[in-house]
């Protein structure tokens, strides 16, 4: 194939250059459901990394573990239900099938990490596909943050089962969700934008014995 | 529950994570055009309900969304082994019939069909029976 993929991929900055008010998908359910504030007896704490990048990655994992390694500075987990984090953790991609990873970066990186993957990729056969605004991220932090993921999903979060570095989709309350161990003491739930306000109200229920605080 | 080990996640995952999708290792006839209509139909809807080992396709579909062959005991519900797309399984019911029971699994001899086996290995066992 003489076209390659790049030049037929329609890469934009969905980013509007000028000042324009954005809301993550929780901004409707703050102003419904309100935001417990975070008091000393808070032992679950849920905070939002709104706004980040987040990039599906599809093709061969040679081709696009050379080609990330060369852009991040890291490259794909190895094993199934694994995640890779950049040295400050603030960029990861997760392994979520076969043949498909998820890039998370810091809000206003995706389009250039996109451009950069597509140079890198040349005529490799890959799919890039930004889902930032189909998704946002939540942080668990708190002793009790493992007890509030036990009441809500039937996958064991226990540390043995579970460690550090992991991350699955899995079944969330009804709901699914990508649910992922980055370091010791955090989880992150990746929602769907349409399961955002639903999974934040179980949240908010089921941490409440626990005082869940969401912080700004 | 069930818990079911997905070949691609490598790892064993509830139940509800799973759909079954039917019969596996149905071959698209490869000229569609030369079928008679009996033929196409088989193809299209007629489907083994076998009592005993059945080979289904089933799709991890809350995780990794990947399609998977299980082999399954439709009796006891046990499930056998699952493996990739395609691999072939290595549990079946001519194996299971010529003698080589596995995972305590009951076969022709309990009264059950033995679909996919081969004549001689349905005879020997009907013979022990009688």
């Amino acid at each position: 194939m003489s076209d390659s993929t790049a030049t037929r991929a329609n890469v934009y900055d969905v980013r509007p250059k000028t000042e324009v008010p954005a809301e993550s998908p929780l901004a409707w359910s703050y102003h419904t459901s309100g935001r417990p504030s975070v008091s000393q007896k808070s032992r679950v704490v849920l905070r939002e990394r709104a706004m980040a990048g987040h990039m599906i990655l599809r093709g061969g994992a040679i081709v696009l573990d050379e080609a990330v390694r060369g852009v991040l500075g890291f490259g794909l987990p190895a094993r199934p239900n694994t995640l890779s984090l950049s040295d400050d953790g603030a960029r990861s991609i997760q392994w979520l099938s076969p043949d498909e990873w998820l890039v998370i970066v810091p809000g206003g990186e995706e389009f250039t990490l996109e451009r950069q993957l597509r140079e890198a990729l040349g005529d490799a056969h890959y799919a890039i596909v930004n889902v930032s605004g189909g998704q946002t991220l939540l942080e668990l932090e708190g002793d009790k943050a493992r007890e509030l993921l036990m009441k809500s999903t039937p996958y064991d979060v226990h540390p043995d089962a579970f460690p550090v570095g992991k991350g699955v989709t899995t079944v969330f309350a009804k709901a699914n969700l990508i649910l992922r161990r980055p370091t010791e003491t955090r989880w992150e739930l990746v929602l769907r934008r349409s399961f955002a306000d639903y999974c934040y109200r179980w949240l908010l229920d089921a941490g409440a014995e626990y005082a869940i605080g969401v912080e700004k | 529950m069930f818990h079911i080990y997905c070949p691609y996640c490598e790892e064993l995952r509830e139940e509800e994570e799973f759909h079954p999708k039917g019969e596996a290792h149905i071959v698209r006839p490869k000229d569609p055009e030369a079928c008679t209509d009996e033929e196409w139909g088989d193809y299209l809807f007629f489907r083994d309900n076998p009592r005993g080992i059945h080979h289904e396709l089933w799709v991890h579909a809350v995780g990794c969304r990947k399609f998977f062959n299980v082999t399954r005991n439709t009796v006891t519900y046990e499930i056998l082994e699952t493996y990739k797309i395609g691999e072939r399984p290595t549990v079946t019911a001519e194996h299971l019939a010529g003698g080589d029971k596995q995972g305590n699994v009951q076969v022709a001899s309990g009264g059950q069909q033995t679909v996919g086996a081969s004549g001689a290995a349905v005879a020997s066992v009907k013979g022990e029976r009688a």
